[in-house]
C-alpha cells in the first residue's frame, strides 16, 4: 500500500526499514464531533515520524489512538504486521509503546530513581511472595533492572537528581525525567507529545539532541507531535500534516514545506 | 554530626537499595530489635503490657496495613474496623473448629480470609475514587460488624452474642486466654509485627510499590506505563486487609480475650487507625509505628497528667483527650500531611549537619 515497501538508507546513513505500525482508515468521533477523519499512515521502523497541525487539528487524539486511551469508531491498527485488537492502554504499553505526555505525568511523590524504575515494570515479573521476603528472583530482578535504568541515567545526564523527589524538580527537567521514563521500556515505538512545548532555546536543543541520539543509538522508532516548525523539519524523516482531523499532507519536510494546503492551514486560509 | 555519612560509599545496587542505606540507622535499628527481643520481656508486667505494649504492636500492624492502601496506593478507606471484625472472627472460628492447630496458623489464615473479604470490598475503587470510595468502604464497615451480629454461626449461637477466646498455646507457653502471661502476650504481638513490618517494607520498596504509588499519583501515567489499575488496586486492598486481618486476629485472641464486634470493632476502630496513619505518616512504614504509639500512649500519659498528678476529674481528661487529637489531626493536616515521619526525616537531614548549618 505503500510506494516504499523495503528499507531504504537515509541521507544521514540510518536504516529505515518496514513498516512498524500501520494505521488505516481512522475515524475517531466524540459524540457529534468527528476529531480524526478518515486518516492513514504509516510508521517505519528506525524513523522519526512527526505529526503537525494547527491547535485543535486532532494530532493528540491521534496520538491517544496509538497508545490506547481512545477507541476509534472506524478504521484498523496494525502493529508489526498484525492486526491490533481493542487493547486497554497497559495491554498496549506491554507491547512495546511507550510514550510521554503533553501535560507531564510524572508520580510527583516518588523519586526520579523510582519513576524511571517504573519504566521497568514490564521486566519484572517476580512474584509477591518473592517481593515479600526479598531474595531470589525479587532482589535480582531489582538490581538488572536498576543496572538498565542507570544507563538511561547516564545518556539523559541526569545522574544528580536521582534521589531527588520528581516534585521539586523545574520543567525542563521533569520533561527530561518523562523521557527518561518512557526510555527505561525498550519500546520499540516512543511517542512524544509535544517534548518540547515551554522550553527555552537551549532546552529545546538538547532535547532534539536526545531525540536524535536515541533515535541514533537505540534505533528506536519515535513518533512525536511538535508545535515549532523550525525543530520538526530538522528532526523528522517524514511528516503528516492534520488540519480539522483531516491529513492533509504526508512526505519529507521538504514535499510537506511545498505542499499548498499546509501553507495555506498555517496562513489561514478561509475553509469552504 | 550525629550522622556520619562521609566514607559510607556504594559499591553494589543492593547496598544502594536496603532498607537503612546509613550505617547509623542500621546499628539503630538493630538495637531496637535487641531491646524489644532481649530486655522488655525480662521487665513487662501485666500493666505495662495492656496498657501500652500489647495494643501498641496490634494496632502498628493495622496502621500499616492500611498505610499500604492509604499512604501508598492512594484509597482511602474507613472500613478498618469491619476488617479486623473479620480477622477476629476468621480466627475465633478456626481456633474453635481446630483445637489441635496451632494459633499462630489460625492468625496467618485469618489474615488470608480477611484478605480475599478485603478484596472484595475492593471492587468498587475502579470505578470511584477519594471520598466517595471512602463512603464505599464505611458500608463494608457497617456490614459487616451487622453480620457478625446478625448470623449466629459467626458467634457459635453464644447466648451473650460474643466470643470469647478459649485457652491455646505456643509451645509450652499460653498465649491466649485468662492463664497467658504478659511476657507471652507481648512476645506473639512482637513476632508478628516484625514479620509484618519487614514484609510490608520489602513490598513497598520493590516492584509493587511502585505500583501502587503510580497509582496513588497519577493513575492515567500509570497505565499508560502497564500498570493494570484494577488488579493493582485489589492487590493493595488484599496485602492491606491481610496485615488488618491478622492485627484483628490479635486483638480479639490475645489483647481482649472477649469480644462484642460493635464496640470492639466499630466506626470509631476505622477512625483510630485512619489517625494513627495520618499523625505516623502516609507512606511510610516507621510513620505507622510512630502514629499508633502516638495515639496508643496519649490517654495513658494524659491519665497520668490529669488525673494522678493534677486530680482533674476523669470525664475531663477524657474529653480533652478528644479535643487534642483532633487539634493534632488538623494541625498535622495543615502542617505535615506527611505526618511524624516526615517530622523525623526533617530531624535527621538537620541533624546530618548540626552543629554547622551552613
Amino acid at each position: 500500500m505503500n510506494a516504499m515497501a523495503d528499507s531504504y538508507v537515509t541521507e544521514d546513513g540510518r536504516t529505515i526499514g518496514g513498516v512498524l505500525m500501520d494505521l488505516r482508515e481512522i475515524t475517531l468521533r466524540f459524540g457529534g464531533v468527528e476529531a480524526i477523519k478518515n486518516i492513514s499512515f504509516d510508521i517505519r521502523e528506525g524513523e522519526i515520524r512527526a505529526i503537525i497541525g494547527p491547535n485543535g487539528a486532532g494530532k493528540s487524539s491521534m496520538l491517544n489512538v496509538i497508545s490506547g486511551f481512545y477507541k476509534p469508531q472506524e478504521g484498523e491498527v496494525y502493529f508489526r504486521g498484525a492486526l491490533r485488537p481493542a487493547m486497554k492502554p497497559y495491554q498496549v504499553a506491554r507491547q512495546g509503546i511507550a510514550r510521554t505526555f503533553q501535560n507531564i505525568a510524572l508520580f510527583e511523590g516518588m523519586t526520579v530513581l523510582d519513576n524511571i524504575m517504573t519504566g521497568r515494570l514490564n521486566y519484572m515479573k517476580a512474584g509477591i511472595i518473592k517481593q515479600a521476603i526479598w531474595k531470589g528472583a525479587a532482589e535480582r530482578e531489582e538490581i538488572e533492572n536498576r543496572a538498565h535504568v542507570e544507563r538511561v541515567i547516564d545518556f539523559l545526564d541526569i545522574q544528580a537528581i536521582r534521589k531527588t523527589p520528581v516534585g521539586r524538580l523545574p520543567y525542563g527537567l521533569k520533561k527530561r525525567v518523562e523521557l527518561a521514563r518512557a526510555l527505561a521500556a525498550d519500546p520499540k515505538l516512543l511517542l512524544l507529545d509535544e517534548p518540547m512545548a515551554g522550553m527555552n532555546v537551549e532546552e529545546k536543543e538538547d532535547m532534539s539532541r536526545f531525540i536524535l541520539d536515541v533515535n541514533d543509538e537505540f534505533g528506536t522508532t519515535i513518533a512525536l507531535i511538535e508545535h515549532d516548525m523550525g525543530v520538526v523539519m530538522d528532526l523528522s524523516d517524514r511528516v503528516v500534516v492534520m488540519d480539522y482531523g483531516r491529513k492533509i499532507g504526508d512526505g519529507t519536510p521538504d514535499e510537506v514545506r511545498g505542499n499548498q494546503e499546509v501553507i495555506d492551514a498555517y496562513l489561514g486560509v478561509a475553509h469552504d | 554530626m550525629f550522622y556520619r555519612e562521609a566514607g559510607d560509599f556504594k559499591t553494589s545496587y543492593a547496598e544502594d537499595n536496603q532498607t537503612f542505606p546509613i550505617k547509623f540507622d542500621r546499628y539503630r535499628y538493630w538495637l531496637v530489635l535487641a531491646v524489644a527481643y532481649l530486655v522488655i520481656p525480662f521487665m513487662i508486667n501485666d500493666y505495662w503490657a495492656n496498657a501500652i505494649f500489647v495494643p501498641f504492636l496490634i494496632y502498628a500492624i493495622a496502621a500499616i496495613g492500611l498505610n499500604i492502601l492509604t499512604g501508598y496506593c492512594g484509597q482511602v478507606s474507613l472500613g478498618t474496623g469491619g476488617f479486623m471484625a473479620v480477622g477476629a472472627y476468621a480466627c475465633y472460628k478456626l481456633m474453635t473448629a481446630f483445637p489441635d492447630v496451632n494459633i499462630v496458623f489460625h492468625i496467618l489464615v485469618s489474615g488470608g480470609v480477611t484478605a480475599m473479604v478485603g478484596a472484595a470490598f475492593g471492587l468498587p475503587s475502579l470505578r470511584i475514587k477519594g471520598f466517595y470510595l471512602a463512603v464505599a468502604t464505611l458500608a463494608a464497615q457497617f456490614f459487616l460488624v451487622w453480620l457478625f451480629n446478625k448470623v449466629g454461626w459467626f458467634y457459635n449461637y453464644s447466648a451473650s452474642g460474643q466470643i470469647s477466646a478459649p485457652e491455646r498455646f505456643v509451645g509450652p507457653f499460653a498465649v491466649t486466654g485468662p492463664n497467658a502471661a504478659p511476657w507471652a502476650q507481648y512476645m506473639i504481638c512482637l513476632v508478628f509485627v516484625t514479620v509484618c513490618a519487614v514484609v510490608a517494607r520489602n513490598l513497598t520498596r520493590g516492584t509493587l510499590g511502585r505500583k501502587l504509588m503510580a497509582i496513588r499519583d497519577m493513575d492515567i501515567a500509570a497505565e499508560i506505563i502497564g500498570v493494570n489499575p484494577l488488579r493493582t488496586k485489589l492487590t493493595a486492598f488484599a496485602i492491606s486487609s491481610f496485615f488488618i486481618g491478622i492485627s484483628g486476629a490479635l486483638f480479639f485472641a490475645v489483647y481482649l480475650g472477649a469480644v462484642e464486634v460493635g464496640e470492639a470493632f466499630g466506626i470509631q476502630k476505622s477512625f483510630l487507625v485512619l489517625f494513627m496513619v495520618i499523625i505516623g505518616g502516609l507512606g511510610s512504614i516507621f510513620g505507622s509505628f510512630a502514629g499508633a504509639a502516638f495515639l496508643v500512649l496519649l490517654p495513658v500519659a494524659l491519665k497520668f497528667v490529669g488525673s494522678d498528678l493534677m486530680g482533674w476529674p476523669t470525664d475531663l481528661v477524657s474529653h480533652l483527650q478528644l479535643v487534642i487529637i483532633g487539634a493534632l489531626i488538623m494541625f498535622f493536616l495543615i502542617k505535615e500531611p506527611h505526618g511524624l515521619a516526615q517530622l523525623w526525616r526533617v530531624t535527621k537531614e538537620k541533624l546530618r549537619l548540626w552543629p554547622f548549618p551552613h
